[in-house]
């Protein structure tokens, strides 16, 4: 069984360290690669700290982690991570490639808002993917939200954002979230599908929030899919799922910088309360340790 | 990738200004391998992967494999992509079936690889080719997932073995091992079982992946990865190997723009061959994986690729080199100049080209008088003759001419006067490659020439560059011996002190009558 990676038992043998040397920075580059950062942010985020050490004067390795975690607090506190649903019924979509964990997602976020005293419609637009509704209903049954499911199959999804939001203006539901089939960002025709659904709704009701789902193993491809998915559906904040499977993830700080579309949820299990806000401090801290 | 400058953008940036420079150099390395690095690490190899393929190619670059025909960017690049094609496809193989049917495929991967759509699309490439596959959902734990199978099932027109409703509730080891006595009852050839996707830290899922396995003695058991994973493929990969121990890969979601740098970590760590990619939502959206197109994907270098793969064609090294042998050591043949002329004719335009010289006007009306098509006929009436005649132009007697000129569609004459002209020509070969020099009408001794005393081929030389504005700016000297002649080891002759006769010889050999 391989032991689980992460950046702050990568960085540990390099901070017990006496001093500053080479092997150190090797090694914080290195410890940031791995962490999916991506050599772009790692070459900016050592060359400063260098550059910063240099300044300073510091040649104690337990400054450098300090000075890292700062660095870093910083970059990802950037941009305003709250989920604005002052809407009623607050309407949020949910988008993303495949098997990133949208209607995973989607159960938690459904349960966390109700449990917070909202009431919860999910829509199923996810028409695609064989058995989606029905996993989308196991978990709205878990949440203790209603659904709003296709009629037929194969039943055109913009039909059933529009019904589900519909239901949630004759039912007096608070929230309405609505899931879609996972595509790739790179096919037209389906991205353009989501521009659809986003006016269809938007005859009843302006969209609060159109959350990105990513996958906390995506690699360097997250930048790419953030840019097709802000172009085809106007993305207001990204969620991060499979956290507790890599505590890495570094790549959507470039996501984050590169779009400037904040993180505001993060996912980090499998449990149906695993579902959190996004806080700069925590994140680096659990990052970095 | 636009976002980042592909490294086709970057390398030719960085390698702009070797071009001038004949060998490989280490800091010339240096300076490409690390390009080549940042390219996969953004193509999401795994660090540790990069940093042995890295200091592989390094090593390989500064082995001396010195071309002729590539300028040392385009070297290293190749060196890369040939490293690359090797080790993803160093071993590719197909699916191994039983002797003993019913074959068992387990699937295992991480949640959302897209397992449960590969079980449909393998089913059904597996029925296509004329099995009977029977798809069992042992993915007990997602929501639906066993209700996602039969639905998938249903679309490939294979039957699902699915005894439990799933979504927690039934034991997966006990479904996988009732699926393959059911497979075996039921004389279905293959087995395909579905598992639950499980994070590579999870110690309890793994563990049930490797009872299933043990329970049902897979034949293969697919590792499904996600075309999009970033460094986590490498800890994936070896805790699914330790895990479950899988005999191969299959790369799912290659629809999408990732580089699928995965590929190569995966091959990399663990040795086993990927079988599969999957390259759609549509069941048939599967293949057996291609390495070089992966190679070139994982670099994102195809213009660069084409550039080499036509400059060594243009170019063929060897056979230049053995021209300069049979120069060298006296055995001219008439085989040899038609090669030769085929070269000329593979290079381009060489009006055009020679218009290009530097220091050619005074042989405009040289130029001017050359006919291309002259190269189409002395083709031709070569081609004519039997081997033994081109071997040994001495056995030309008349009537042999007279069959050469019916067979080249041209006169005796015509043939005459190529047989004359080539013998000239080969006794002016015979004076340059003994170092002698000949010279060239209107053109006086060229700057930085020296003339040279025969040499062993030189390890790297100017080539004709494909623009041609640089190709102007290029010294003309070596343009000369090296596209013209093809001759690499004459770098030093300019046309300096040639006879009479011989200049004359020369000129005739250029067509110019």
């Amino acid at each position: 069984m391989a032991a689980k990676w992460s950046l702050t038992g990568a960085l540990r043998g390099m901070f017990t360290r006496e001093t500053i040397t080479e092997e150190t920075w090797d090694d914080l580059e290195a410890a940031l690669i791995t962490a999916d950062f991506g050599p772009d942010i790692t070459e900016q985020l050592v060359d400063a700290l260098r550059a910063d050490v240099e300044r300073l004067g510091v040649d104690d390795p337990q400054d450098l982690r300090r000075m890292l975690r700062e660095r870093l607090e910083e970059r990802f506190a950037a941009y305003d991570p709250t989920l604005s649903l002052q809407e009623r019924p607050a309407v949020i979509l949910v988008v993303g490639v495949n098997g990133v964990g949208k209607t995973t997602t989607i159960g938690k976020l459904a349960r966390f808002l109700v449990r917070n005293g909202q009431s919860v419609v999910v829509g199923a637009a996810d028409t695609f993917r064989a058995a989606a509704v029905e996993q989308l209903a196991t978990w709205a049954q878990r949440a203790g939200s209603a659904i709003v499911r296709p009629e037929r199959e194969g039943q055109d999804p913009a039909s059933v954002a529009y019904q589900t939001v519909e239901a949630a203006k004759a039912h007096q539901h608070s929230m309405c979230i609505i899931d879609t089939a996972g595509r790739l960002h790179t096919k037209g025709g389906l991205m353009d599908e989501l521009g659809k659904i986003k006016r269809v709704i938007e005859k009843q009701s302006p969209v609060a929030e159109v959350l990105l789902v990513l996958d906390a193993t995506t690699g360097q491809n997250g930048v790419n899919q953030a840019m097709a998915f802000i172009e085809h559906a106007g993305i207001t904040g990204l969620v991060v799922t499979k956290l507790d499977g890599s505590a890495k993830g570094g790549f959507i700080l470039a996501v984050q910088e590169r779009t400037g579309i904040p993180i505001k949820l993060i996912g980090q299990g499998e449990g149906i309360d695993d579902l959190t806000g996004f806080t700069a401090h925590v994140f680096v801290q659990q990052l970095v340790g | 990738m636009a976002a980042f400058g592909s490294l086709s953008t970057r390398l030719t940036e960085t390698l702009a200004k070797l071009r001038s420079k004949g060998k490989l150099t280490a800091s010339d390395v240096d300076g490409t391998v690390r390009e080549i690095r940042r390219a996969l690490l953004d193509a999401d190899v795994a660090l540790e992967v990069v940093k042995s393929f890295t200091a592989a190619i390094r090593e390989r670059a500064l082995g001396a494999e010195v071309s002729e025909a590539l300028n040392p960017a385009q070297q290293v690049v190749k060196i890369v992509n040939d490293e690359l094609v090797g080790i993803l496809g160093g071993e590719t193989r197909r699916l191994e079936l039983a002797k003993q049917p019913p074959t068992v495929i387990m699937l295992a991967g991480l949640q959302g690889a897209g397992k449960t759509t590969l079980a449909g699309k393998l089913a059904k490439h597996l029925a296509g080719q004329g099995h009977t596959p029977l798809l069992v959902a042992s993915d007990l734990q997602r929501p639906n997932a066993v209700t996602q199978l039969q639905v998938v099932g249903g679309q490939a027109g294979v039957p699902v073995f699915a005894p439990e409703p799933g979504n927690g509730v039934g034991d997966p080891v006990r479904v996988a091992r009732d699926g393959v006595a059911e497979a075996r009852r039921r004389q279905h050839d293959v087995v395909i079982v579905d598992t639950a996707g499980r994070l590579g830290v999870d110690a309890e899922m793994m563990q049930q992946a490797a009872s299933i396995r043990k329970a049902v003695q897979p034949d293969e058991v697919l590792f499904v990865i996600d075309a999009m994973i970033g460094q986590d493929a490498v800890a994936t990969a070896r805790a699914f190997q330790e895990g479950v121990d899988f005999t191969g890969v299959v790369l799912t979601k290659l629809d999408g723009d990732a580089r699928g740098g995965a590929a190569l970590s995966i091959r990399g760590v663990t040795g086993k061959p990927i079988l599969f990619a999957s390259t759609g939502e549509g069941l048939d959206d599967f293949e057996a994986f291609h390495p070089d197109r992966m190679a070139s994907r994982i670099l994102d270098l195809g213009d660069i690729l084409t550039l080499i793969e036509q400059a060594q064609k243009a170019f063929d090294e060897d056979e230049a080199m053995r021209l300069a042998e049979a120069m060298a050591t006296d055995q001219f043949t008439l085989e040899d100049f038609l090669k030769q002329m085929q070269q000329l004719r593979k290079a381009g335009n060489f009006k055009q080209m020679l218009g290009m010289l530097p220091g050619a006007k005074g042989m405009r009306e040289a130029i001017d008088g050359f006919d291309e098509k002259e190269l189409v006929r002395t083709e031709a009436i070569i081609q004519s003759m039997t081997p033994q005649e081109r071997k040994q132009s001495k056995i030309l007697n008349g009537s042999r001419r007279l069959r050469i000129a019916r067979g080249a569609g041209v006169t005796v004459t015509d043939v005459n006067q190529l047989v004359a002209r080539f013998e000239q020509a080969a006794k002016m070969m015979k004076t340059v490659a003994k170092g002698g020099v000949p010279q060239m009408p209107g053109m006086g001794p060229m700057p930085g020439m020296r003339p040279k005393k025969q040499q062993k081929p030189q390890g790297k030389q100017q080539r004709r560059s494909g623009n041609p504005a640089k190709r102007s700016a290029e010294p003309a000297p070596q343009l000369q011996q090296g596209g013209v002649f093809g001759q690499p080891q004459q770098q030093g002759g300019a046309f300096g002190d040639l006879s009479g006769d011989d200049q004359a010889a020369l000129q005739r050999m250029l067509g110019n009558r």
